[in-house]
């Protein structure tokens, strides 16, 4: 087989298992196990979305939260103000919702272009603290719009998120963000990372695939955005705090910088994880969930300081594994 | 490395199945399972931890009493963190888990909204013990309170202002980074200018400022009748001392958010002519009332408790109460039952519920005297 062959075998099982997964076997699920995988899903997007910056640009971005807060708000003011005026049938308000999940990532990705253009001055700590003031802006901003709730959170929003929706909104980021290495766009932001200087030399745009990176990023993070807000049916300015940034960069760290399929394996674990504490509080009448799930975090690093898997995806193990065997 | 790699994936594949290993449903026959979440950590932990005080506090009086028909009541708590995301994770956990008949809490009202969508989308009553605002109960039929809501305080607050005090002019000092203080604080402003009251200024600071004399300042210069300011106690504490200190004189307002042993700890002489609306006096003669602070004062090691215990207490016995006159212990009787709740005396008053499934009750206004708050007036509906 050739590699494209190869890749469309692989991506072709992936959209079936995707399928299997949200027709056969989410609706035979407890509504409690329904719930982590819809968290687990919507981590993996925002994960994914951000191993592009901070992965394979090697950029360090604290503002994810914010492009997530940006998605979310417009997404869902569209969906509240505007859809009920068009008086659509099912399938229409199905349709509304794609558009208006694309124009939440949309209106991010101009935000993700509008910090990512003056910071590129910027490198490693200074940059990470203008991408977290801009996190801190757009909450403090969403805080004080009365018409979006302000404090009081965005309500009336209605859930149209399904386990349809996150399956094929998680399968395309993945699909992405995988294949974007291949690409001219994507060696140029690897070049980046190991060298600018040298990849300037090179012929790279450093500016442009850095912008780049930044609004795809930022796009990625705002469907997800909007995808959350639809799930909950709610949005409150505090949910998007700098923690929520840090969450994801935690998870991204943990699966290994500039490993997508290590940024999945550990927005799964890192999402299952504190669920799967829960009895032990039953046990132990104390809470010592986030104590034993921050315990984790720090073995893991001390353990296991290149994350996960490293720099490398899940087949270059495989094929290790092969070559050891034979 | 490699060996490392593989205690990982092993590592992983036992947390998976731990949670997988874990799928079957609690059998409940012989007791009634309660759920509660509530922020045990996190930003509002201390009314979590206040209700869940109450709560255990009157799960052991009812047990202790014989019980539901010889069964015992059982409360299985959960925390959120005081987070939406571990709201609706723990709420849905205990409906589809633990298979609970019906679920207490939460007092933060973004909390409440979160968790009152899984449960009407898993059609299992919900009892908010203090959650005021009034978009909860609207999420729909399953969703109870038992306290009075923002818009009625605001009212109380603003009646208060103009009959008792002779208010014609106030400022309001509101805290825009909290829900609960933008809407009172807006429900407030409407009433007092209803009532013909004039608002000379509105400003705001944001909790954990530690430093609020410019607004104060500002506030002093138009020299309003009264000073409302909407937040929870800690920054109230810090706001008067300043107040205060720039010669404020004018009596302060507030909520049931400065209901806490920490006011006066925080803002000590600097409280007093300070006057709030809450759910509860901790100084009445009511009998239950008194009852239920001797006993939580002796569980608590002398303790007052405060309105969050008292309505984590009450929400527990309204909870009963419906499912004592439920036709059956199911969902949709406790639901049907809890909705004809009616003058139900409770620590915090007679509880009613009405068509929209918020509780009308009176409100008490409490003063702040010798660094003590001290009923003062009740307002009825």
């Amino acid at each position: 087989m050739s590699v494209t062959q190869k890749s469309y075998f692989t991506w072709s099982i992936a959209i079936f298992l995707g399928v299997l997964f949200s027709e056969v076997l989410y609706p035979g699920l407890n509504g409690y196990y329904q719930g982590i995988l819809m968290v687990a899903g919507v981590n993996i997007m925002l994960a994914t979305s951000l191993t592009l910056i901070n992965g394979f640009t090697g950029q360090f971005s604290l503002g994810h939260a914010g492009f997530m807060a940006v998605g979310g708000y417009t997404c869902a003011s569209l969906t509240i103000y505007l859809l009920p005026k068009l008086g659509l049938s099912p399938l229409g308000i199905g349709f509304f919702y794609a558009a208006a999940l694309i124009a939440g990532g949309i209106v991010s990705g101009i935000c993700g272009y509008l910090v990512g253009l003056p910071s590129l001055r910027l490198k490693g700590d200074y940059l990470a603290i203008v991408t977290l003031g801009f996190g801190e802006i757009i909450r403090v901003i969403f805080l004080n719009v009365d018409a979006i709730g302000g404090a009081r959170g965005l309500t009336g929003i209605q859930n149209f998120t399904n386990q349809r929706w996150i399956v094929a909104c998680t399968l395309i980021c993945c699909f992405i963000m995988f294949r974007i290495l291949g690409t001219n766009q994507g060696r140029g932001m690897q070049a980046v990372r190991e060298d600018e200087v040298a990849a300037e030399a090179m012929g790279v745009n450093t500016t442009s695939t850095k912008v780049g990176a930044f609004v795809m990023s930022s796009f990625f993070a705002g469907v997800t955005g909007g995808l959350y807000a639809h799930y909950y049916g709610y949005l409150n300015p505090s949910t998007f705090g700098f923690m929520k940034s840090f969450e994801v960069i935690v998870i991204i760290v943990l699966g290994g910088l500039g490993s997508v399929s290590g940024s999945i394996l550990a927005a799964i674990a890192l999402t299952i994880l504190p669920e799967a504490l829960r009895p032990l509080q039953e046990i132990t009448k104390v809470d010592f969930r986030m104590i034993l799930y921050s315990l984790v975090l720090i073995l893991f690093m001390l353990l296991k300081p290149n994350g996960l898997l490293g720099r490398h995806e899940i087949s270059y193990y495989w094929k290790k594994f092969r070559r050891s065997k034979t | 490395m490699k060996k490392n790699l593989i205690r990982s994936y092993v590592a992983i594949f036992v947390a998976t199945l731990s949670v997988v290993a874990c799928t079957k449903k609690e059998d409940n026959s012989n007791k009634i399972l309660l759920g509660e979440y509530g922020s045990m950590t996190g930003e509002v932990a201390n009314f979590g931890q206040s209700t869940h005080k109450g709560i255990t506090l009157a799960q052991e009086q009812y047990n202790a009493a014989g019980g539901f028909n010889g069964k015992q009541v059982e409360v299985k708590l959960y925390d959120d963190q005081s987070k939406p995301e571990e709201a609706a994770n723990t709420v849905t956990k205990l409906i589809t888990q633990d298979n609970v008949v019906a679920v207490i809490g939460e007092v933060a009202s973004s909390l409440s909204l979160v968790a009152a969508d899984v449960a009407m989308r898993n059609k299992t009553p919900m009892l908010s013990p203090s959650s005021t605002n009034p978009d909860v109960t609207k999420k729909g039929e399953y969703i109870f309170r038992i306290c009075f809501i923002d818009p009625f305080q605001g009212e109380v607050m603003a009646k208060f202002a103009g009959q008792n005090l002779h208010a014609k002019t106030a400022a309001i000092f509101r805290d825009v980074k909290q829900d609960y203080s933008v809407g009172l604080a807006d429900f407030f402003k409407k009433a007092f200018e209803a009532h013909g009251g004039k608002i000379l200024i509105d400003t705001a600071y944001q909790s954990k400022d530690s430093d609020f004399k410019a607004q104060l300042t500002e506030i002093k210069a138009k020299n309003p009748d009264v000073i409302f300011i909407p937040g929870y106690y800690n920054d109230v504490g810090l706001i008067a001392q300043q107040a205060r200190s720039i010669g404020i004189k004018q009596p302060l307002l507030g909520g049931d958010g400065w209901d806490s042993q920490d006011l006066v700890k925080v803002g000590g002489a600097a409280l007093e002519n300070t006057y709030f609306s809450d759910h509860y006096a901790p100084d009445t003669t009511e009998p239950t009332a008194v009852k239920f602070i001797a006993s939580y004062k002796a569980k608590y090691g002398n303790e007052t408790p405060d309105a969050m215990a008292a309505l984590g207490y009450d929400a527990f016995f309204v909870m009963m109460d419906a499912i004592k006159r439920a036709k059956s212990v199911s969902r949709e009787d406790i639901k049907n039952a809890l909705a004809q709740t009616k003058d139900f005396q409770g620590v915090t008053g007679k509880t009613t519920i009405n068509a929209e499934r918020n509780a009308v009750k009176s409100a008490v206004v409490l003063v702040v005297k010798d660094g003590k708050p001290k009923y003062f007036a009740t307002v009825e509906p």
